[in-house]
């Protein structure tokens, strides 16, 4: 009888009395407002936009954009078109983006680690170096490198020397490799390598899980990808043509260089970064309950084994999602390069809108590089969450 | 951070602009300053010579000087002016968003922006050219001498173009360093960052005087690489407006070229010959076809001098920055400055 009662409607109930069917409504309402909004400052700014005679629109993208860069990749110059000179700054955003997301992860576990050293020195350090790092606006720290760098290097005519390696106010200039066709055997060597370490380490989780013997996560993995790269190298005719930087009359000439821009962002946002990390990674610690780490000791596992083995995989649960964020923080904090010249996005992106007048166009398009590069990481760190979380059966 | 957000402010600022004005219509901009009895004036967040504010907040400079004229012919007082510092970046937004009413700092007129800013152009101020400043222990006596090297120039500017293109036609493959703000890049340039230093020569000139530690390190190459004609730009729809501020500018320059001065304006009122007494008012009445008064040119004048006293006064031989007068004497003096006949 109660049964009878209590049983739901069986099919949709179209009137205003189902909660469900009043919900769609409102939302469809709210839908229909929000694109009508967009699409009347949509409409309205561009209507405004020809009446006062600016022009619009994303056509100036295949124009050649008339002006070098300083830090060019893949050959641009500057009879190119705007969407390659974009190109050239979304590649430079993500070069100090992904160099600064790994250095900073690696800079930022050693301190979050070292808060629970056993050396007072190292666990003040870290504590110091957090403090100091993270209650310093970025930019000032930028400022600071750059000002670090240009004030207190010697002048490009006079440049420090080590060998073939020049550091002065010019950049840090090395000798580099000259690209050849020989190069590609080198990367699929490479990549043969990174295959091997993959299959090696499957080996050795079956190893251990068999023997209890733990092999080396580390050395033999980086020597298997440098063999692969030796390899590649002889097969690819051993190219040994070297670009080699000499002192010119005004700076240091030829080899590679990293320039004096892109050395103060990339050790500006590493290091501020870092001490945000290190907070996440000592809180994914202290998360793991001590039982565990009593566990590990009467298991008689040495103290890094106890760190790499037992606690930092079940911290990795708590660290994974606010190091997300950190890793959205220093990608956006990147434009804050254009403040010390480094040329990345936001820097092309000036020029081109002062250069075309596209205002509204090369904002749009900054935000949606952002975007996108900001959607791409928390992507992969959710799937990778998912991957590390617990595993419910 | 507020600087660094600058880039998109001004963007974020014509958007808003474009986005607040739902009546496209272009209001008269001379209605609106008599009604609030101010011109609103962009000038440049500072550059001795042109625009510069003193410790008390007046300004002074010759972009500043054109402003002034503007408000005493409008308004019958010099002072009426709002002055709004704008640095490259932001000042094309401030005028098409209607924050200002007239840009008056260090512009060069080219065809892009003026076909595509939805901006017009009024009369030339200043006709300079890029120039390129260097250290003068770097013994560098020619810009071709550059091969290679890196100059920093500040973005927002036509200066990183005109480098490219003198790079390119020269194939001298030179790194320009980009920074945003004036500071940065001059501030780049003096650490030793960059071999040179490029911008107008009137710059230039501006920079080594204000910013050098010791100014006599460093020279300012004597070889222009591009055609930088300076003027105030107003936003377009108005020609009313638009004609008043190309007029008073041509005014100061006739004045000059027919010897009206800031001490002699109200005895050349009685003078006998007909160009001085049309420009002060005494025959016909100018002022009416520009919505003015009678005396707007006199007024003018009186508050600022002829162009040739604002180019003394400002940036000329006696004044810091002692730029020669060069192109920008009179026509009949060896100069380009002529002026259509005010009549
Ligand atoms: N005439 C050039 C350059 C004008 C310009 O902005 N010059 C720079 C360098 S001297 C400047 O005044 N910067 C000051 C600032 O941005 O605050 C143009 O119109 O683009």
């Amino acid at each position: 009888m109660a049964e009878s009662v209590r049983q739901p409607p069986k099919k949709r109930d179209w009137s205003w009395r189902s909660q469900a069917f009043r919900g769609l409504v409102y939302q469809a309402l709210a839908l229909a407002a929000v694109i009508a909004i967009g699409w009347w400052l949509a409409s309205n700014t561009a209507a405004n936009m020809q009446a006062r005679g600016i022009k619009s629109g994303f056509d100036f993208l295949l124009q050649p954009a008339g002006f070098d860069i300083g830090e060019p990749l893949f050959g641009y110059d500057s009879s190119h078109p705007y969407w390659q000179a974009f190109a050239v700054g979304v590649g430079n955003t993500l070069r100090v983006a992904i160099l600064g997301i790994v250095l900073a992860t690696l800079v930022g576990t050693l301190l979050g680690v070292g808060r629970f050293s056993r050396n007072a020195l190292v666990r003040g350090f870290c504590y110091g170096y957090v403090e100091l790092f993270r209650n310093v606006p970025v930019l000032v720290q930028l400022l600071m490198w750059y000002l670090l760098v240009t004030e207190l290097l010697p002048d490009s005519t006079e440049p420090w020397q080590i060998g073939n390696v020049f550091l002065s106010k010019g950049g840090l200039t090395y000798p580099g490799p000259v690209w050849s066709a020989g190069f590609g055997w080198v990367v699929a060597g490479l990549a043969l390598g990174a295959l091997g370490v993959w299959f090696y380490r499957r080996w050795a989780r079956a190893q251990f899980d068999a023997t209890g013997r733990e092999r080396s996560l580390f050395w033999v993995p980086l020597g298997i990808v440098i063999a692969g790269g030796v390899l590649g190298w002889f097969a690819g005719g051993m190219p040994n043509e070297w670009k080699i930087p000499v002192k010119g009359e005004f700076a240091v000439e030829g080899g590679s260089a990293l320039t004096p821009e892109f050395l103060a962002v990339l050790l500006g946002l590493v290091l501020y970064t870092a001490a945000f990390i290190a907070e996440v990674v000592r809180a994914g610690i202290q998360s793991v309950p001590r039982g565990q780490s009593e566990a590990a000791q009467a298991l008689g596992l040495s103290r890094s084994q106890e760190m790499r083995q037992v606690l930092l995989p079940q911290a990795l649960r708590v660290i994974i999602p606010p190091m997300t964020n950190q890793y959205l923080n220093l990608t956006k904090n990147s434009s804050l390069a254009v403040a010390i010249g480094y040329p990345d996005v936001v820097s092309i992106s000036n020029t081109a809108l002062n250069q075309t007048g596209r205002a509204v166009e090369c904002i749009a398009i900054i935000m949606a590089v952002y975007l996108t590069t900001s959607l791409a990481t928390s992507l992969f760190m959710n799937w990778y969450n998912a991957r590390a979380a617990i595993k419910e059966r | 951070m507020l600087s660094s957000r600058t880039p998109k402010l001004a963007g974020l600022m014509a958007i808003a602009g474009l986005l607040a004005i739902s009546t496209a219509h272009a209001g008269p901009v001379l209605d609106k300053i008599k009604k609030n009895g101010q011109v609103v004036c962009g000038v440049n967040t500072g550059l001795a010579g042109f625009s510069q504010a003193d410790s008390a907040g007046n300004w002074s400079g010759l972009d500043v000087d054109v402003c002034k004229a503007l408000a005493a012919a409008v308004l019958g007082d010099a002072n009426k002016v709002k002055w709004v510092p704008l640095n490259a970046q932001q000042r094309f937004a401030a005028l098409q968003s209607g924050e200002i009413d007239v840009l008056s700092r260090n512009t060069t007129f080219t065809l892009t922006r003026d076909a595509s800013l939805g901006l017009h152009m009024t009369a030339v101020t200043y006709y300079d050219g890029q120039g390129f400043m260097v250290p003068v222990k770097s013994k560098i006596k020619d810009a071709k001498q550059l091969k290679g090297q890196t100059v920093c120039v500040q973005s927002g500017t036509t200066t990183e173009k005109n480098l490219t293109d003198f790079s390119k036609a020269n194939n001298l493959g030179i790194k320009p360093v980009v920074f945003e703000k004036v500071e940065a890049a001059t501030g780049a340039y003096f650490a030793g960052r960059c071999v040179a230093y490029t911008t107008d020569a009137s710059g230039l000139a501006s920079v080594r005087n204000k910013e050098a530690k010791n100014p006599d390190e460093h020279v300012i190459l004597p070889q222009l690489i591009s055609k930088e004609p300076l003027g105030p730009m107003v936003r377009r729809g108005d020609d009313e407006w638009f004609a008043i501020v190309k007029w008073v500018i041509y005014g100061l320059v006739e004045a000059e070229e027919y010897g009206i001065t800031q001490e002699n304006v109200d005895q050349m009122k009685s003078s006998q010959d007909p160009v001085v007494q049309r420009i002060l008012g005494v025959s016909e009445d100018t002022g009416k076809l520009l919505g003015l008064d009678r005396d707007w040119m006199g007024r003018a004048i009186k508050a600022v001098g002829n162009y040739g006293e604002i180019f003394e006064r400002n940036v000329g031989p006696k004044s810091p920055l002692k730029l020669p007068r060069g192109a920008n004497n009179l026509w009949n003096k060896g100069g380009l400055m002529y002026a259509p006949p005010v009549r």
